[in-house]
């Protein structure tokens, strides 16, 4: 059995009354429930505050690129398809600098569970505007208010049938705890958005600011219903669903691999005489 | 015996089935071949050409004379109809071509016909040709009726049939009627392989125990993801097709990590988006190994096309300081042995190999006796299972004498692998301290080089022993440069310096004291600034005066080569 003290990390470097601390705990407690020790999973993660999640908690890391998490996650998972392998990141990282991986990392449904740490702002580099950064919003590197449209990326995901659609909230360690849970069982990729205030450069959606708004999306709510989940997705304003949006149950990509169905591609021996039969072939 | 036949036609006729098949033929009955491929970035249309010399005696490039020239459009007959050798003969179709030559040296056969009558369907003029070109040389055929059956195998007896009526019809057309053949070939000998720098460097990957390869498709590399992907089930290898060249190099570091050999190609576009992941590499101590197939650029440039312009792009690859190793193999049979050495160092050395290549190379098809898989280095690096229940206290980035911490497989017990691509500590967390970083540096790149650096084998030297013309060439420029090496030894003291080993240098030197001694070197580079010279200059401080460039994208013929060469020492 472990218990918290088996995930107690380095000391983070996040600011005080940081979103994020929130975040790890949820985290660090669905583990001990879960029963899951530390040198069973791998956090892949990049850059931003989010990304110095993995060293907060006790597991096996890679800290790697800003916006880079998902394909280091992927190769990781087609590697060790026995590794339970997290991905963290923040709202710029995933949906900015990496959301062409996001996208593809969907439609391959690889098993992996990704955290988004959705502060709507920038934190690491002081402010700028992130995807998700409200229309109009003004910054120091979007002095006319931020011109482009919020990004969504439950929408997104649900558009791509993403096997697992959830949104969490920092302020609500219970439910978020709940729905980490919930993704680890899930089979196939899973995208958990945290809405996480960043109590330095966002002072706009704060944690009143996100209070005031969501609410837990009811128990009668079928996630399973693609079209429901769309509308759902696009609540937003005065009125926030927490919860899971959608989930669906598809093969993964590791299951449709017939090399790595049976055996981890790690624990494979490599046999050197295989390669005497294919140079024969060039006769 | 040393003969060239050129292919020459629009894409998608098959230019390459012929080509293909023939070298095939020509391997099986003993001969050592040679093939190049020119061709455009279109599916259909334009004009491509398959050239292919076969001789008695090992060759390693392709010349300019041409023997026999299957003209499959008028364009071909343009283009390289000046190439012909005095007893040079064309073969060409007159319905096919739309025009008819009166011309003593021109084989008029009705391909498209003989396809219809004996074959049952114009498909298979290919084969007429196949057929013909084998009759203009008085060829025994057995061995290409073997191959059409080996080919068609899957397709069913009633097609394999149908072929070798259309090869038959072809081989006796053009036996009878090509008065002006003259050709006389050597005896067949032990079948020998022919394989593409492609195929080599995919074989030499899966034979150093490659497990997972990702890529996104670009050419001249395709040709290797291809190989891999067709063995992949019966090698046990994961392919993925990445979303572009960021995703496919992280892919590969993620594989790594989590502890198995993996590896990426690219051209030089895809190499260059993949840079941000060479120095994450570098950084974490991920062992990957990487080909870059160059191709002449900026940007897009001639996407067919070779050059070896990117040496010191690859060279410089990445933000920061760390090691590398980088091998520029000069034939296929160089290429499978020099990928499994950048599997071996990259996993020794917990570093990036890159392979360096070009289209030439790539595509171009060499004879060989055979590989020796006892030359195949193969040593398991990782701390997996039994030798992990060894370690107490472990530290993925540990500080050890010889700057190589042990790798550990995430997962397979207790301890935790932590790495960053931020500066870490000996566990791989962040820190921001000054004296752990120079350790750091220290580790990954001071410790390490030296050790490296005895692993890199010195450059060939081949020709006289006490030269007084010396060519230095690299990569790719290997079999032209010795054949017209082969050549000037007859009338000059002149020797070749190869280089597949580019970086680090070999801690070897006696190669410089060849330059210093010689009258005369010359550099010679499918380039236009001479890059491996001025890498030359760096290492050594030697400067080289005398250089043969080529940069439009064709690779040199032997003879083109040597009228080059001889206007520096005639």
């Amino acid at each position: 059995m472990t218990t918290l003290s088996d995930y107690k990390g380095q000391k983070p470097a996040w600011c005080p009354g940081c979103g994020n601390f929130s975040i790890l705990r949820a985290f660090n407690e669905a583990m001990v429930e879960l029963g899951i020790e530390p040198h069973q999973f791998v956090i892949v993660s990049g850059i931003g505050q989010a990304g110095k999640f993995p060293h907060y908690t006790r597991c096996n890391t890679f800290n790697g690129l800003h916006g880079r998490t998902l394909p280091v996650a992927t190769g990781i998972k087609l590697a060790n398809r026995e590794l339970i392998v997290f991905a963290v990141a923040g709202d710029g990282d995933c949906y900015g600098e990496g959301g062409n991986h996001l996208i593809h990392a969907i439609r391959r449904n690889i098993d992996v569970k990704l955290f988004v740490h959705n502060n709507q702002i920038y934190g690491l580099t002081k402010g700028q505007a992130s995807p998700t950064t409200m229309k109009g919003v003004i910054t120091k590197t979007q002095p006319f208010g931020v011109l482009s449209e919020q990004f969504n990326p439950l929408t997104l995901a649900i558009a791509l049938n993403c096997s697992f659609v959830a949104r969490g909230f920092a302020g609500d360690i219970e439910h978020l705890k709940g729905l980490i849970k919930e993704a680890v069982n899930h089979k196939g990729f899973a995208l958990i958005d945290i809405l996480q205030p960043c109590v330095s450069f966002n002072k706009i959606n704060t944690f009143e600011w996100y209070r005031e708004r969501v609410y837990k999306i009811p128990d009668d709510y079928n996630p399973e219903d693609r079209l429901l989940a769309f509308q759902k997705s696009l609540e937003w304003g005065e009125r926030i669903p927490i919860g899971v949006l959608y989930k669906t149950k598809k093969s993964t990509l590791e299951e449709q691999i017939p090399v790595i169905k049976d055996l981890p591609l790690v624990k494979q021996d490599f046999d050197i005489n295989k390669i005497e039969l294919i140079l024969q072939n060039f006769y | 015996m040393d003969y060239t036949i050129k292919i020459g036609g629009e894409a998608g006729q098959g230019i390459q089935t012929i080509g293909d098949t023939l070298a095939h033929i020509f391997a099986k009955a003993g001969y050592y071949v040679f093939t190049h491929q020119d061709y455009e970035s279109r599916i259909r249309g334009g004009h491509n050409f398959y050239q292919i010399r076969i001789s008695h005696r090992p060759i390693s490039a392709s010349r300019s004379f041409v023997h026999i020239l299957v003209a499959l459009d008028r364009e071909s007959i343009t283009q390289h109809e000046k190439e012909l050798s005095p007893d040079g003969q064309v073969l060409y179709d007159s319905q096919m071509i739309k025009e008819k030559f009166d011309k003593p040296n021109f084989l008029n056969l009705p391909l498209l016909d003989f396809a219809q009558k004996y074959g049952g369907s114009k498909v298979m003029a290919n084969t007429v040709a196949i057929g013909a070109v084998l009759g203009m040389l008085r060829m025994d055929p057995t061995i290409m009726y073997e191959i059409i059956e080996k080919s068609f195998k899957k397709k069913g007896d009633a097609v394999i049939r149908a072929n070798i009526e259309c090869a038959k019809a072809g081989y006796e057309f053009a036996k009878k009627e090509c008065l002006m053949c003259a050709f006389t070939l050597s005896k067949f000998d032990r079948p020998k392989m022919l394989i593409s720098g492609n195929e080599a460097i995919g074989a030499g990957a899966i034979a150093s125990g490659l497990k997972f390869y990702s890529a996104y498709p670009m050419t001249p590399s395709t040709g290797i993801f291809n190989f891999i992907a067709e063995y992949a089930k019966d090698c046990g290898i994961v392919v993925e097709q990445a979303e572009d060249e960021i995703s496919a190099i992280n892919m590969v570091i993620g594989a790594s990590f989590a502890g198995v050999r993996a590896m990426t190609g690219t051209s030089g576009g895809g190499f260059a988006l993949m840079v941000e992941g060479i120095s994450l590499a570098g950084m974490t101590e991920t062992p990957i190994v990487i080909t870059l197939a160059q191709r002449p650029g900026p940007a897009t440039g001639l996407p067919t096309r070779t050059e070896q312009a990117d040496l010191l792009f690859a060279l410089y690859a990445g933000h920061g300081e760390f090691p590398k190793v980088i091998f520029a193999p000069g034939s296929p049979e160089q290429a499978f042995y020099l990928t499994n050495k950048a599997f071996d160092l990259a996993e020794k050395y917990q570093i990036i190999a890159i392979i360096l290549t070009d289209q030439y190379l790539a595509d171009s098809q060499w004879s060989y006796e055979g590989f020796d898989l006892r030359k195949i280095k193969y040593i398991d690096y990782r701390i997996r299972k039994e030798k992990l229940k060894e370690i107490k206290n472990y530290k993925r980035h540990a500080f050890t004498e010889t700057g190589i911490s042990p790798f550990a497989v995430p997962g397979e017990s207790k301890h935790l692998v932590v790495t960053d691509s931020d500066e870490h500590d000996e566990e791989g967390h962040i820190i921001e301290d000054a004296l752990t970083r120079i350790k750091m540096v220290e580790k990954r790149l001071f410790k390490k080089m030296p050790l490296i650096k005895k692993e890199i084998s010195p450059p060939l030297i081949y020709g006289d022993k006490n030269p007084e013309i010396v060519l230095v060439c690299w990569g790719s420029m290997f079999g032209i440069v010795k054949e017209i090496t082969d050549e000037l030894l007859e009338k000059y003291k002149i020797a070749m310096i190869h280089f597949s080993e580019i970086y680090p240098f070999s801690e070897d030197k006696s190669w410089i004291e060849l330059l210093r001694k010689s009258k005369k070197v010359i550099n010679i580079e499918q380039n236009a600034t001479s890059q491996f010279s001025k890498l030359i200059k760096i290492e050594t401080g030697i400067h080289i005066e005398n250089h043969i460039n080529r940069f439009d994208g064709r690779p040199f013929t032997v003879d083109e080569l040597l009228e080059r060469v001889y206007d520096y020492i005639k």
